[in-house]
Parts: structure tokens; sequence; C-alpha cells
């Protein structure tokens, strides 16, 4: 078992042993109950479903409540599933925390990143720009879309204005810099995605 | 933020010197130079603080051989060793870049005493 749900708690900084600073995402990871373990015989894949973030049985739909009874649990904002490689090693209720990644070195971390809303070609796609002087007037504009006769349309998937962020992505093979075992705490060196609060999916990389 | 703060708190040095713009402070920095360790200082008058915890700055101006020569250092880094303030100085205000402006004697920083604390 190779991954844990968490909360991005914010970003800081330490000092290496030589004084370097190192910019570091603190990540509340687990501990995350098992829900559900799902079994090759009965529905042709392993993996277990862990939840995280305890809520009241009310604030979750009346299907996911009853879920989290059957496993003898409280209801659970997040549910997320990990493959692993033997289900029998796992039963609903067993309690999976921060432990798994202590000789881990390298983690991937996905989320949902901050939606920034209708943004331009500059900070959606990295476009630089029209030139500032010299009688350019075309300081922010996308250019040519396209060729004329033909195609005579626009390409599918061409670079424009639009929303951005809010997507899901994964960042590789962040380094774990410490884990705090005792608070459930993981502190990776760079950014993660979303603000904090933001629900995560720690693994290992591979 | 409680858990970060938490986190800056206990990697934060226990005691730092008392010291404020305007002050003339010796900086022991501890430089690594081919795997020999040493302790390098570097005087000179406190021309900002800014930040806050962990991230705490100041920076150190000097002039020497008559080129300004400005050092941010974070309050809490290891290789910052030790601060020594050698004299108070009396400003009135909290950055001191108008100090870049000025040479030799115009540069100079009135200096605080007992009476003017009152």
């Amino acid at each position: 078992m190779r991954g844990l749900i968490g909360k991005k708690i914010g970003m800081t900084h330490l000092f290496d042993k030589d004084g370097t600073q190192i910019p570091v995402s603190v990540i509340q990871v687990g501990p995350c109950p098992v829900v559900q373990v799902k079994s090759p015989k009965k529905d042709g894949y392993a993996a277990i479903q862990l939840g995280f973030g305890v809520v009241r049985p009310t604030k979750v739909k009346l299907a996911r409540a009853g879920h989290c009874k059957k496993a003898g649990l409280p209801a659970y904002r997040d549910l997320q599933e990990f493959r692993v490689e033997n289900a029998d090693e796992f039963e609903a209720g067993q309690i999976i925390d921060v432990t798994i990644f202590k000789d881990t070195a390298e983690v991937d971390v996905t989320g949902k990143s901050k939606g920034r809303g209708f943004t331009g070609l500059h900070k959606r796609h990295n476009f630089h720009g029209g030139p500032a002087s010299h009688g350019s007037k075309s300081h922010d504009v996308a250019g040519s879309i396209g060729s004329s006769a033909y195609p005579s349309r626009v390409m599918k998937g061409k670079k424009m204005a639009g929303r951005t962020g809010y997507t899901r992505f994964t960042v590789k093979n962040l380094k774990v810099v410490e884990i705090d075992l005792e608070n459930n705490l993981m502190m990776v060196r760079g950014a993660v995605p979303g603000a904090a609060n933001t629900i995560l999916r720690i693994t290992a990389s591979s | 933020m409680d858990i970060l703060n938490q986190i800056a708190a206990k990697r934060m040095k226990e005691s730092v010197p008392q010291f404020s713009v305007g002050d003339t402070v010796r900086v022991d920095v501890r430089v690594v130079e081919g795997g020999r360790e040493r302790v390098q200082a570097f005087q000179g008058t406190i021309i900002q603080r800014r930040g806050s915890g962990l991230g705490e700055t100041f920076t150190v101006r000097k002039v020497t051989q008559g080129v300004g020569v400005e050092r941010i250092f974070p309050l809490h880094s290891p290789n910052v060793s030790a601060i020594r303030v050698l004299r108070r100085g009396k400003v009135r205000r909290a950055k001191l870049f108008y100090l870049r402006q000025l040479m030799g004697k115009a540069a100079r920083i009135e200096e605080k005493t007992e009476k003017a604390e009152e």
C-alpha cells in the first residue's frame, strides 16, 4: 500500500544543515481508515478504499453514510481508492497512517489547482505578448489563429483565453523532507496543487 | 496557519539579541570553504528589518573603500551564528534606504543615549 489521502496545510521554509533555505509544503496525511476492500474475486481488481475527513452523517449523501456505517465507521467526506497487490492483507476499519511513507524518499501529490477564472493568453498559455514599443500596437493580442481557405476553421485545441486552473494534476517526485508521525504531518520540498485545505492524494513515487 | 506557526516556532532561534534599525552590529557568519568551517564577521548599520517568524531578515549596510555593500541575513539562519550590537542608533524611520544616497559624514547616525530613550 503506497498511498494516502491528505490535506494541504500550507507552505513554509526550513533551514538546511548548511543554512540553505528549503521551501516546503506541509501536508496533513491521514490517518485514513479502510472503508472498503475490493477483491479480484468480487470486484475484478484488488484495491482498498480509504476515507478522510470525518463529518456528521447528515452532511453526506445517505448512500455514502450507509456505506461508511457498513464498515462500522463514521461518515467520511472524501473517499478514494488505492490499488494494492494483495487485498487480503487489509480489512475494513483498519487504520492506515503516515507511517507507510517512513522510508519513502519521493512522493507524487495529486490535487486540484487553484481556479484562476477567465484569464488571458499570457497567464493561461505563457504567450509572451507583442512588442511594447517601436510603434507596435499589438501588445496583448493573440495573433493569427490559423490558415485561411484551408482549413477554413480554427483547429481544435487552439490555445486561447479562457477558464484557467481548478484542474486535477499531479506533481511528481517531490522529496520528502520530514515526517511527523505524532501529528500525521509530512513536509515535501516544493509546491503542491491548490490552496490550503485542498484534498490531496499522496502516493509513493515509482 | 496554526500548524505552520508551530513548525516555524520549533526551528526558530531561542534567543535573538534585541537590535533595531539604525544600530551598528557585527554579524558572525559561518562560512564553509572546501570542507573547512570558519566564522566571518560583517560589520555595518542595520538599514532594514522585515518579515516575521522564521522568515524574518535584516539588512546590514557598510561602506568599504567607497563602495556600499549590503547583505541580507535571515535572522534564524544557522549560518548567522552571532549578532553583536556595537552601537545603538537614533533614527526616525523604519527603513534607512536614504543612506544609499549619502556618503561620508552625511551618512552618520546619531547615537541613542539613555536620555533619548526616556
